[in-house]
């Protein structure tokens, strides 16, 4: 009987290290606009010390990734989110 | 017609009638400068990120605009800044997108489903809490 692949036991998980294509989520899924006063939402962008995640990171496109910036940065303004901070999450 | 948007916060140490009539005055302002009301939104009071004239809370609002013509708003933010009663200001242009997404909001089409819903129970209950505080109110009258 031929072991199928159901049937392999494996020692790891084999899907770690297959690396999931970003995109943005903007695009995928058509937000137009961006809440500067949803801080919950703009968290999603930011690191542990308050700064802007890369491009890189979220796989924003560059023209959402602009109107990210600007929304964390009203949001700091108006004290919804903090210009520094550590360990926020 | 141009969109605009005037967030401020105001000082928590005020009553809630002082903090009302703020942002009444406000908007009556606003009028008098011969813009038309959007929406009046008052977002409460919340914490702040970080302090701010050493105040870690404060009431929030916000105010929706359209005008034709705004010239005057470097007028009206000097007001705003004069005004010591408001810990911070910020007035934002809305593009076509902004004035959708406030309109949505306004009619509950933004947010999860499942968050809508809890926050509609939470005001419910709110409310339901205000109902049975009432009864109490007019026991210690009598």
């Amino acid at each position: 009987m031929a072991a199928t692949r159901e049937d392999v036991k494996f020692l790891s998980n084999p899907k770690i290290g297959l690396r999931r294509k970003k995109y943005c989520r903007f695009r995928k899924f058509g937000i137009k606009y961006i809440d500067y006063k949803d801080a919950d939402f703009l968290l999603q962008f930011i690191n542990e010390q308050g700064k802007l995640l890369p491009r890189r990171i979220t796989g924003n496109s560059l023209k959402y990734q602009r109107r990210v910036a600007t929304a964390v940065k009203r949001a700091r303004v108006l004290g919804m989110l903090p210009f520094v901070a550590d360990l926020m999450k | 017609m141009r969109h605009y948007e005037v967030n401020f916060i105001v000082d928590p140490v005020l009553s809630g009638d002082e903090v009302k009539s703020t942002a009444e005055i406000i908007r009556k302002d606003l009028e008098g400068y011969g813009a038309t009301i959007v929406a009046v939104d008052e977002m409460g009071l919340r914490q702040l990120a970080y302090q701010i004239n050493r105040r870690s809370s404060g009431v929030y609002f916000c105010i929706e605009f359209g005008c034709e013509v705004a010239d005057w708003l470097g007028k009206f933010e000097l007001s705003l800044k004069r005004n010591e009663r408001l810990l911070r200001f910020l007035t934002v242009k809305l593009d076509k997108y902004g004035i959708k997404y406030n309109d949505d909001k306004r009619n509950g089409l933004i947010g999860s489903k499942k968050r809508r819903e809890a926050e509609a129970a939470a005001a419910a209950a709110a409310e339901a809490n205000e109902d049975v505080s009432a009864p109490e109110v007019v026991d210690l009258d009598a």
